[in-house]
């Protein structure tokens, strides 16, 4: 029968090797979907795999999707590092939304001129400040009231959103939008400047690359960083080493709101370049997994975020070439993730064919 | 006037009803245990089960059934990976809910908009016809009664009897249960199951009763709002119920405003049950000591069975 054994030591390469079986089976199962669904499994996968990268406009459009992932998933994995479980950053995303969103529609409506190399960043670290704000609420109601972070963090993104769609419903919807939930179009002088001519791909992109590298460093090169993975690893050695869990709490939300905040305020001075009740798809959520499949880690983070940017496109171009539901991604992601923990078991355990169960010997 | 009070105690008890399911099912597994984030999911998917079955035979009671199935084989397979393969209680209810949700709207694609057959109301004889208490507590879905029914039988369980005392103690010490020759990790199995079947239940009540329709989405939060309820009544069955039902009341109570013709924007009132949620936790959290003493010692860490 099979056994699993726990290994003397973690494996670091089933630490790598688990992302990828997660993967593949991922893959084979999807590829078993589409033949139940009466589609071809080759040409289903493709949508996924293949069609998203094959011209310029696919690729800067992966770039585009998995920026906002990564830079959710990089404050995620400093927050789960030091075990606080914020699974709100989708509403720390949409307060940075409607934080960049609300500036960048002040300078719209008040007409202030002001050059584009000075307001970008000032809606920037406005959707930072959002999503910290709304961080902020979870890390006072766990710090101060001792109240679970990963039920309140949850319940802020309802409420986010529906703040969300309480401004754009109402004060902040365009006079002149056909009644439309949506504000007025921002100015050019707030939206990012694009990075590749003839695409949606902004400046967020490379921001992104960079913090990728700062959180890097963050986390394995500084001593704040490492306060923060001890307290995670070993709340005791932590406490013993004089390691402050309450600054450990706050750094860590901080960190991620802001993260979130800041993929918010991309995605409204970004692509969208307006306030709408859909300002997310789910990123905040998504960004989770990317988070856990990344194994935690920044340039991990990196590699998953485009992986899971395709399977969004992937989603989109299924339903539109192939009249598959674009939920078909939320399936894959969840069953990626499901996969991924199952295989995780592997780093801790080896599974062993043992011929015989070892029998008591009667006393 | 008091007809209209008798008839807000109504559906207070009906919005309350899910909730209470979900929430006992959840003590279950917390008595256990094992804390199930993926409530959620588990109530999402057992929604459109549940909605498919009374779709196509008009059985609500199939619809329970296909909702409590669904919810078990979801939890089974949370249940094997936590208590099994030993994987982080947090992650994996994560995935359990975001699956959930993504496999809920896939499958949930073709029942948009579809409409069940007539609705059925019920009536308990004679008590129905009494004044005031009559409609406000006799005219319920008999869910709602067997939600109640199921909170006292839960704690005569728990604390009346030996197989209850069994379950507590695996919730509070493993390894002593272990030492004493309990098979902790298929009793921790049984009741992870347990509570997948009553998030089950609750999914399909909310779809083919309570809403009835199917939008993505559904469940609205009301997953997590149960994961609430338990350190809300401190892991007691009665309390639970309790909670359930002020949930129940802060849900109902938005649309009494609205109705009222309160100037508040709905989307403010829309909040009210969320913010609710955290005004509570923040309010039953703020004694630590409170909350160690009640929770059940072991919860949310894995066993490992030391030879």
């Amino acid at each position: 029968m099979l056994r699993l054994e726990p290994r003397p030591q973690p494996s670091r390469a089933m630490s790598i090797a688990s992302p990828v079986i997660a993967l593949a089976l991922t893959i084979l199962i999807a590829g078993v979907l589409f033949v139940v669904l009466g589609k071809d499994p080759v040409r289903g996968l493709s949508m996924f795999f293949v069609e998203p990268l094959r011209n310029v406009r696919g690729l800067t459009e992966v770039a585009l999707k998995a920026t906002p992932l990564v830079l959710c998933a990089l404050g995620l994995a400093v927050c789960y590092r030091a075990n606080v479980w914020n699974i709100g950053a989708e509403g720390q995303f949409l307060l940075g939304a409607i934080a960049a969103g609300g500036v960048a529609l002040y300078v719209t409506t008040q007409g202030i001129a002001a050059p584009q190399w000075a307001m970008t960043p000032v809606v920037l670290v406005a959707g930072m400040l959002g999503g910290m704000a709304w961080a902020s609420i979870t890390a006072l109601a766990r710090d101060r009231f001792n109240a679970n972070e990963i039920l309140v963090s949850l319940m802020l993104v309802y409420v986010a959103q529906q703040l969300l769609n309480y401004l754009v419903f109402g004060p902040w919807k365009d006079p002149q939008g056909f009644n439309f939930p949506q504000t007025k179009t921002f100015v050019a002088a707030t939206l990012l400047p694009n990075l590749v001519p003839q695409s949606r791909l902004h400046i967020g992109f490379a921001i992104m690359l960079v913090l990728v590298a700062g959180f890097w460093v963050f986390m394995f090169r500084s001593w704040r960083g490492f306060q923060l993975q001890v307290g995670g690893l070993a709340p005791d050695a932590a406490r013993y080493a004089g390691f402050s869990g309450r600054t450990a709490l706050w750094t860590a939300l901080l960190v991620s709101g802001g993260m979130a905040g800041l993929a918010g305020a991309m995605e409204a001075a970004g692509p969208l370049r307006q306030l709408t009740p859909h300002v997310s798809t789910g990123y905040g959520f998504t960004a989770i997994i990317v988070c856990f499949v990344g194994r935690l880690h920044p340039v991990g983070c990196l590699f998953a975020g485009v992986l899971l940017s395709m399977l969004l496109i992937g989603g989109e171009l299924g339903q539109s070439r192939l009249g598959l539901p674009n939920a078909l991604t939320g399936v894959f992601q969840g069953l990626l993730l499901f996969l991924l923990l199952a295989c995780d078991t592997l780093i801790h355990y080896r599974v062993r064919w043992v011929r015989q169960h070892p029998t008591a010997v009667a006393s | 006037m008091s007809g209209e009070i008798a008839l807000l105690i109504a559906a207070t008890i009906a919005s309350g009803t899910p909730l209470a399911l979900a929430g006992l099912g959840l003590l279950v597994n917390e008595k256990a245990g094992v804390l199930n984030l993926g409530a959620e999911g588990m109530m999402l998917v057992a929604a459109i089960a549940g909605f498919a079955a009374a779709f196509h035979s008009g059985s609500q009671w199939l619809a329970f059934a296909a909702g409590a199935g669904a919810g078990m084989i979801l939890a089974a397979g949370f249940g094997v990976l936590v208590i099994w393969l030993g994987t982080n209680q947090y992650a994996t209810g994560l995935a359990l809910s975001l699956f959930g949700f993504g496999f809920s709207a896939f499958v949930g694609v073709q029942y948009v908009g579809k409409k069940l057959g007539e609705h059925v109301s019920f009536a308990v004889p004679f008590l129905a016809d009494i004044p005031f208490l009559g409609p406000a507590l006799f005219r319920q879905h008999p869910l709602a009664y067997v939600a109640m029914l199921l909170a006292a039988l839960l704690a005569w369980f728990l604390y009346r009897s030996r197989q209850g005392l069994v379950l507590r103690a695996i919730g509070e010490s493993p390894d002593s249960a272990h030492s004493l020759g309990y098979g902790v990790r298929w009793i921790r199995l049984a009741a992870v199951v347990a509570g997948g079947a009553l998030c089950g239940v609750a999914g399909a009540f909310l779809s083919v009763v309570y809403a009835p329709l199917w939008v993505e989405g559904l469940t609205a939060g009301r997953g997590w709002i149960a994961l609430a309820l338990t350190p809300f009544a401190t892991w007691r069955p009665a309390r639970v119920l309790l909670g359930a039902y002020l949930f129940g009341g802060v849900t109902m109570l938005q649309f009494q405003l609205q109705a009222a013709g309160v100037q508040i924007s709905s989307q403010f009132l829309s909040m009210l049950p969320y913010l609710a949620t955290i005004v509570v936790l923040v309010l039953i959290s703020r004694n630590p000591a409170w909350i160690r003493i009640n929770m059940p010692a072991s919860l949310g860490k894995p066993f490992h069975p030391s030879a």
